[in-house]
């Protein structure tokens, strides 16, 4: 048995990093000094802080991008590179260095995280050009890029802890970054608060992983999947699963996502579409093994998978605000990466497919609805928008091809990873493939919705509306991520350094092909007639009959919709009221018992020594009275028990 | 020789001086009282060691005028203090030590 752990652990354990590798750390270096720059620099850097921010990630991504290939230079088996940085922290037996662990599925994230993060900040050098305080947003967006590489590098949970609290941080900053309005101020407390429930899943999950491993280091811990008690791993399963729901703002704890859309649009796009919010799938990936050997746990991944999926992609259908049909859509594509997370093996590898392949297209069409958002005026009703296809051309390409992608119209990219998540469902198990084929037609629903509102029809302005084509400095990073969203299902094929996303990821992730229950081409098609269907569907409703400017009052289903289906309703009466009664009963309890009890002590000893002290009355023949007195009684005492004592 | 006697006279004393001390107001009668009970104790202390023909009552005598030497010093200076702050020797004029 030693034997054949030491065996299995020398062909695991990562190499440690030499060459160009030792340059690892400069991926969180760049942007972390970026930020602290930033935000200490003051005035004197509004002038040339979103260069200097921008700069920094490139940088990381420059930096990336050669490791990238160093790492695909090497054997499959060679690729994990692990660098220790220095030593947190010390107790007793427990020793936790910061590490960075770069194999293949951090490589992933890292190029995801920077080169779509690059991308972004140079959108957002000219979408907050008029901001008065741009140099702090781009500190915070650097913030967000340093804590986020250290979550997908770390290679200890305690040190991954940090990089996920880092990015809850930048996230609540941003989305509050217009902190006049009170509902951005709001929806970033609810962002912060939904997160923490999260949150604590995530710490306790690390405090079961010591008490049952004895370390939390991720390669210990999943190596020791096989060895754990059943029960230990499903309860860090489940705790690991809360910790994403909250960060992938998945059901039951989804209800901040569509709030945080009051950040700016970039902020949209790269935290909450493109990255942050795919943290949860990277850590339900990542502790891979222990899922596979904790079967509850891994159903309820599925199962937390296919309702959100249902779930964000219905909200989508109803919403008029364009960034919260996106962040419902958002929610909707990362149930299915959590549902492919939850499959095993078999779906590893497309759940971070489809992550990959959503990072380029959902922040496409968030960076598009920046653009038409800032072309009118920062309105984001799309009962008001329409016929803008010809004031904006090239936002409008962009976000047809962002469009195609996402609800899978092949040749663009989310066709190749999305189908692959619907083939491995109704593989592993028939509803889940039936709600993710419903999800599919869905999303042709509501995004083909979100499309005819916006760019067809009549026009709906505002009188004030002057919508106008936004400048290249808007317009490049559009075209650089719809051409992403096109071509990202290229990752599949085998000529691309690392052979592929398949057999890239598989190293790390693992990967068995799966068995398919029906004929390998029934698939696609069956995907695309439900999509198709849905489409046709949209445009009977939206693009037949003008849109109404007010909407209609609805039915039952779209009113829930436009409720976030009570989300809302039900955490406010199955969490909040309660909540408050519960803490109403405690101060109450606390006033008047703890406080009472304490008070009326105080006042009793008060009352006792008032009348106590009159026996001192300051008259010396009175105390020579009271020693005689005493004195007396002590030796009449003496004299009529004198025999007994 | 009949100790009763002694011891009568001892008790005699003592009362008086106790009842001196309660009474009078004049901190050097009250003081003055307070050597009769003193002597009237070493009395009582003399009278036993005769009785019992051992010495440590006698001994205890001798201390007992020792610590009421040394005690007058003391007391004395304390009473001449009060006297020449408040112009009065009355122990209840000095009843400042109250709530």
């Amino acid at each position: 048995m030693t034997v054949m752990t030491s065996l299995l652990a020398s062909e695991q354990a990562p190499s440690a990093a030499e060459g160009v590798f030792s340059l690892m750390w400069l991926l969180i270096a760049f942007p972390l000094a970026g930020a602290v720059i930033l935000l200490l620099v003051g005035k004197r850097g509004d002038s040339w802080g979103h260069l200097l921010g921008t700069l920094t990630v490139l940088s990381s991504f420059i930096v990336a991008t050669f490791l990238f290939f160093a790492e695909a230079g090497r054997d499959a088996e060679n690729r994990a590179i692990e660098q220790t940085l220095y030593e947190f922290f010390a107790v007793g037996g427990y020793q936790v260095d910061v590490g960075l662990l770069l194999d293949p599925l951090s490589m992933a994230f890292v190029l995801l995280i920077t080169g779509v993060g690059t991308l972004i900040h140079v959108y957002s050098m000219g979408y907050m050009e008029h901001d008065p305080r741009r140099r702090r947003f781009f500190g915070y967006l650097n913030l967000f890029v340093a804590a986020m590489l250290l979550l997908v590098l770390a290679d200890d949970y305690l040190i991954l802890y940090v990089g996920w609290e880092g990015v809850g941080l930048a996230s609540y900053l941003l989305i509050g970054f217009w902190q006049h309005k009170p509902s951005a101020a709001t929806a970033s407390k609810k962002a912060f608060v939904v997160n923490r429930v999260g949150d604590v899943g995530m710490s306790l999950a690390i405090l079961a992983m010591f008490a049952a491993v004895g370390t939390s280091e991720v390669l210990a811990v999943t190596g020791a999947a096989e060895r754990m008690s059943t029960e230990w791993l499903t309860a860090i399963g489940l705790l690991l699963l809360l910790a994403a729901c909250g960060k992938s703002a998945q059901v039951p704890l989804q209800s901040w996502l569509l709030d945080a859309m009051e950040g700016p649009t970039p902020v949209s796009a790269l935290i909450h579409a493109a990255t942050m919010v795919t943290a949860g799938v990277y850590l339900v990936v990542r502790s891979g093994p222990i899922f596979e050997s904790a079967p509850v746990a891994q159903n309820a991944v599925i199962v937390v998978g296919t309702v959100t999926l249902v779930f964000g992609a219905i909200i989508g259908t109803a919403k008029d605000d364009i960034k919260k049909a996106l962040a419902a859509s958002t929610m909707s594509q990362i149930g299915y990466m959590m549902l492919a997370a939850g499959l095993g093996p078999v779906g590893y590898v497309y759940a971070i497919f489809h992550l990959l392949a959503h990072g380029f297209f959902k922040a496409n069409l968030f960076l598009g609805s920046g653009s038409v958002m800032h072309a009118m005026d920062d309105e984001v009703d799309m009962r008001v928008y329409g016929a803008l296809r010809k004031v904006m051309p090239w936002t409008f390409v962009t976000f047809t091809v962002g469009y195609l992608a996402i609800i899978g119209v092949p040749p663009f990219s989310g066709f190749w990873s999305k189908d692959k998540i619907i083939e491995v469902a109704f593989d592993t198990s028939i509803l889940a493939g039936v709600a993710a084929l419903v999800g599919a037609g869905i999303t042709g629903f509501y995004m083909t919705r979100v499309m005819l509102m916006t760019w067809f029809g009549d026009k709906r302005w505002r009188d004030d509306a002057h919508p106008h084509e936004s400048p290249p400095v808007i317009v490049g990073p559009l075209v650089a991520l719809a051409s992403l969203s096109a071509l990202g299902g290229a990752m599949e094929l085998g000529f691309l350094p690392g052979g592929g996303i398949e057999p890239w990821l598989e190293p790390v992730t693992g990967y068995t092909e799966s068995d398919h229950i029906l004929p390998t081409i029934a698939y696609p098609i069956m995907t695309l007639v439900v999509v198709a269907i849905g489409v046709a569907w949209a445009w009977m409703v939206f693009g037949r009959d003008p849109v109404p400017v007010t909407p209609p009052a609805g039915s039952v289903l779209t009113r829930a919709a436009r409720a976030d289906l009570y989300g809302d309703t039900v955490n406010e009466a199955v969490f909040m009221r309660p909540g408050q009664y519960l803490t109403r009963t405690l101060v109450w309890f606390d006033s008047r018992g703890i406080d009472g009890a304490v008070r009326g002590v105080a006042a009793g000893i008060g009352g006792l020594s008032a009348r106590g002290r009159k026996i001192q009355t300051g008259f010396v023949r009175t105390y020579a009275l009271s020693m005689l007195a005493g004195a007396a009684v002590v030796i009449a005492a003496l004299l009529l028990m004198g025999g007994r004592l | 020789m009949n100790p009763s006697n002694y011891i009568v006279l001892s008790a005699i004393l003592f009362s008086i001086g106790a009842v001196g001390v309660l009474l009078r107001r004049n901190a050097l009668v009250v003081f003055m009282c307070v050597e009769l009970m003193l002597n009237a104790s070493n009395l009582a202390f003399v009278t036993f060691a005769r009785t019992n023909g051992t010495l440590d009552g006698q001994v205890t005598a001798f201390f007992v005028m020792v610590v009421a030497a040394a005690e007058v010093v003391v007391g004395l200076a304390i009473i001449m203090m009060i006297y020449r702050s408040r112009r009065s020797a009355s122990v209840d004029d000095a009843s400042l030590l109250k709530l």
